[in-house]
């Protein structure tokens, strides 16, 4: 849902907040690795709300919120409602607030055995067995891929949300950045198993320009066709444990990706070879 | 803020800690003159990596675990890199220790120029934060904002990007840059090492708190250089171990008020990871201009007072640049990106110096490469109990000397005391809201 918008702003700068919540930190850093626009930035919006930069806080209600991170505590559940209720905008940054992120590998497991294997006393622990998303418990206007995010995506976001208009984040695949760039099929070439094709673009197609195959940071791409991939992934040498291990990383819990590493946990191979 | 308690003792409690990585809480109690409890909560929720780490391929922890932590990715990378070699038996060419070198020095300089400038100067200068200081000191804060870009550009060149490198795997690189690139970036690297040598001077000037630790010192120490992406293991107390000895020297242990872990040494705790322990047992290993600039501030060969931690951490910056030009002085081009790693049953150990101190990491993986256990201490829950330590101390002196010092002001000194460790919750959380209880 998109809240309608009053910009661009004429009477004053646009309040912006940045939220945190279990993520490890380097999609906010993100931003203050815009060395040569933070302080331009800075005079374009008040930023209110963004503990790792400075102890001042502007009371909300909030023109922006960028939130990294995703939900893993009671807190967290409570503390995501509290944000959307004093914000006009709610922009997700990174696959961690997009889809769950790394932490997600647990809605795979056993959340009171992994417990126990990192903490002596479990109990002292507030945790919930699944990490999920930000959409998954306030509507969300806009969601930034990546782990990490992509400092010139982060900039069109933010700029878009001030001038009021849709930012222009392409939703194609790796594959096209690849093209664009001129870099030289790493899979045709060398057969270097690679997400490119089912991997939304953004990064600039980073690894294939380092000889090495996408793996898939920045989540799955419009209409990803997985298992057709997958199926190109065991030609090329692969096999399902790889398989299941690859699509089960930083956007283990976005829709395609699950489903395709679903498809290859042991015992259900025989479905997924015909 | 702070509420007196029935029984006439105080109680502070400081909300979420801000410029610090991640996610912290602080609680003090204060009576009769005697502080009597200082617990840093770390609330940053747990994420459980060592828990789904067991069942991934060996070749993953560097691009798993860089994840644990968006500061400090490449201490990560470097980190599982050499664990999962050892437990593989191969011992990476040196020229690949040297680029793994040289992509470190990158980090340390986006770090400690993130740490100095953005984090912990405006403590210094009397600043919320690093946007309203550069409102007055706009020379000082882009400064910082260069010596930063020029850290990430050296770490975009080498790793791909600098959150997250792409190019680190077991065994080394996937590509390596060539020496015309690198040629390309050794003049950002000098003007870098000037304004470091520049930003040195500046935080010698500022006020440091009289404070001397007494705890135990731990850094790496190579065999060559000073401690970055590998060495064995000493003390000021004189211990000294490989790498593969650090079960048996540290432990973790778990307290009830914190999602991160505290680690011991031999039992005792506190002891200190970081610039202050690197520095201390390694100054004869830093290069002579670094050398130079610290006699120049009167710093001295040991540095044992946490406040001038940040001019420790400028000292490093000077070296981090002269140490990333003579690496690309020395390169060549056509050196192998990596060597082979097949796995074997075994265990590893691996250790680097992360920016903010020494992160250890534990594989054990069978013979078909699948991880069967895995430990990793970070360097934030090794200095947790420091931390506590020198707030107990500086809280006493702080109210005998201003026994109506207001919440306001303990709160910021407080901060700022943590701040001298550039603590990185997020890593530690396997930090901070303060409360004091005062009478």
């Amino acid at each position: 849902m998109t809240v309608p918008h009053s910009y661009p702003y004429s009477e004053r700068k646009p309040k912006l907040a940045v939220w945190k919540f279990a993520s490890c930190d380097g999609c906010q850093l993100t931003l203050l690795n815009c060395e040569d626009e933070l302080i331009p930035l800075a005079g374009q919006v008040q930023i209110a709300y963004f503990p790792e930069a400075t102890r001042a806080v502007v009371d909300g209600p909030y023109d922006v919120s960028l939130v990294e991170g995703s939900v893993t505590t009671p807190d967290e559940v409570e503390r995501i409602q509290r944000i959307r209720e004093i914000s006009r905008q709610v922009i997700t940054i990174g696959a961690c607030a997009t889809s769950g992120g790394i932490q997600a590998l647990r809605n795979f497991g056993d959340v009171a055995e992994f417990r126990s294997i990192v903490y002596a006393h479990p109990e002292y622990l507030s945790t919930l067995a699944r990490a999920t998303p930000i959409s998954a418990h306030v509507s969300v206007d806009f969601e930034l891929r990546g782990c990490p995010i992509n400092k010139r995506q982060l900039l069109e976001v933010l700029a878009a949300a001030i001038q009021g208009r849709k930012p222009r984040i392409p939703s194609y695949s790796v594959c096209v950045e690849c093209k664009r760039r001129g870099t030289v099929c790493v899979a045709v070439a060398n057969g270097t198993p690679c997400l490119g094709p089912v991997t939304q673009a953004g990064c600039g197609a980073l690894c294939p320009a380092f000889a090495r195959g996408c793996y898939g940071c920045f989540g799955p791409q419009d209409s990803p066709n997985t298992s057709s991939l997958a199926d190109r992934l065991l030609s090329l040498g692969m096999r399902q444990g790889d398989i299941l291990r690859i699509y089960r990383t930083f956007n283990a819990a976005s829709e395609p990706f699950r489903r395709e590493s679903e498809r290859h946990e042991p015992g259900r191979q025989s479905a997924v070879s015909s | 803020m702070s509420h007196k308690l029935t029984d006439g003792g105080q109680v502070m409690h400081v909300g979420t800690l801000s410029r610090v990585e991640g996610e912290g809480a602080m609680h003090i109690e204060y009576s009769g003159g005697e502080v009597t409890k200082v617990q840093l909560r770390i609330y940053e929720p747990p994420r459980f990596y060592e828990a789904f780490l067991r069942g991934r391929a060996w070749t993953e922890p560097p691009d798993i675990t860089a994840r644990i932590c968006g500061i400090c990715p490449v201490a990560y990378q470097t980190s599982s890199c050499g664990a999962i070699e050892d437990a593989c038996g191969v011992t990476v060419p040196e020229e690949i220790g040297l680029m793994r070198r040289l992509l470190y020095c990158g980090e340390w300089i986006e770090s400690h120029a993130l740490h100095i400038f953005l984090l912990h100067a405006p403590d210094f200068l009397g600043y919320e934060g690093a946007i309203e200081m550069a409102a007055d000191h706009p020379a000082v804060v882009e400064r910082g904002l260069r010596l930063k870009k020029a850290g990430n550009d050296l770490m975009d060149l080498v790793g791909g990007r600098s959150v997250h490198p792409i190019n680190v795997r077991i065994g080394g690189f996937y590509r390596m840059p060539t020496i015309a690139q690198l040629r390309g970036i050794r003049p950002v690297l000098e003007d870098a090492r000037e304004e470091a040598v520049e930003t040195v001077r500046l935080v010698a000037g500022f006020d440091f708190p009289d404070m001397e630790q007494p705890y135990e010192y731990l850094s790496l120490r190579p065999e060559v250089g000073y401690p970055i992406e590998s060495g064995s293991v000493v003390t000021t107390a004189g211990k000294a171990f490989p790498v593969q000895d650090f079960t048996k020297h540290i432990q973790e242990q778990q307290v009830e008020w914190s999602n991160a872990l505290h680690a011991t040494l031999d039992g005792e705790s506190p002891y200190v990871v970081g610039p202050l322990a690197r520095y201390t047992l390694n100054f004869d290993r830093l290069s002579p201009i670094a050398q130079d600039i610290a006699r120049e501030v009167g710093l001295g060969t040991t540095c044992r007072n946490p406040f001038r931690s940040i001019i420790v951490r400028a000292v490093e910056l000077v070296y981090a640049c002269d140490e990333a030009i003579a690496i690309i002085d020395r390169w060549r081009d056509g050196i192998v990106p990596s060597v082979p790693v097949p796995p074997r049953a075994g265990e590893g150990f691996g250790a680097s110096e992360a920016p903010r101190g020494v992160l250890f990491h534990r594989y054990v993986i069978d013979d078909e490469g699948i991880i069967k256990d895995a430990q990793i201490v970070p360097p934030t829950s090794q200095n947790q109990p420091s931390i506590e330590a020198d707030l107990r101390t500086m809280v006493k002196d702080w109210f005998e000397a201003d026994a109506a010092l207001d919440d306001h002001s303990l709160s910021h000194r407080c901060e700022q005391t943590i701040r001298n460790y550039d603590p990185c919750i997020s890593c530690a959380t396997h930090f901070l809201d303060l409360t004091v209880k005062r009478s």
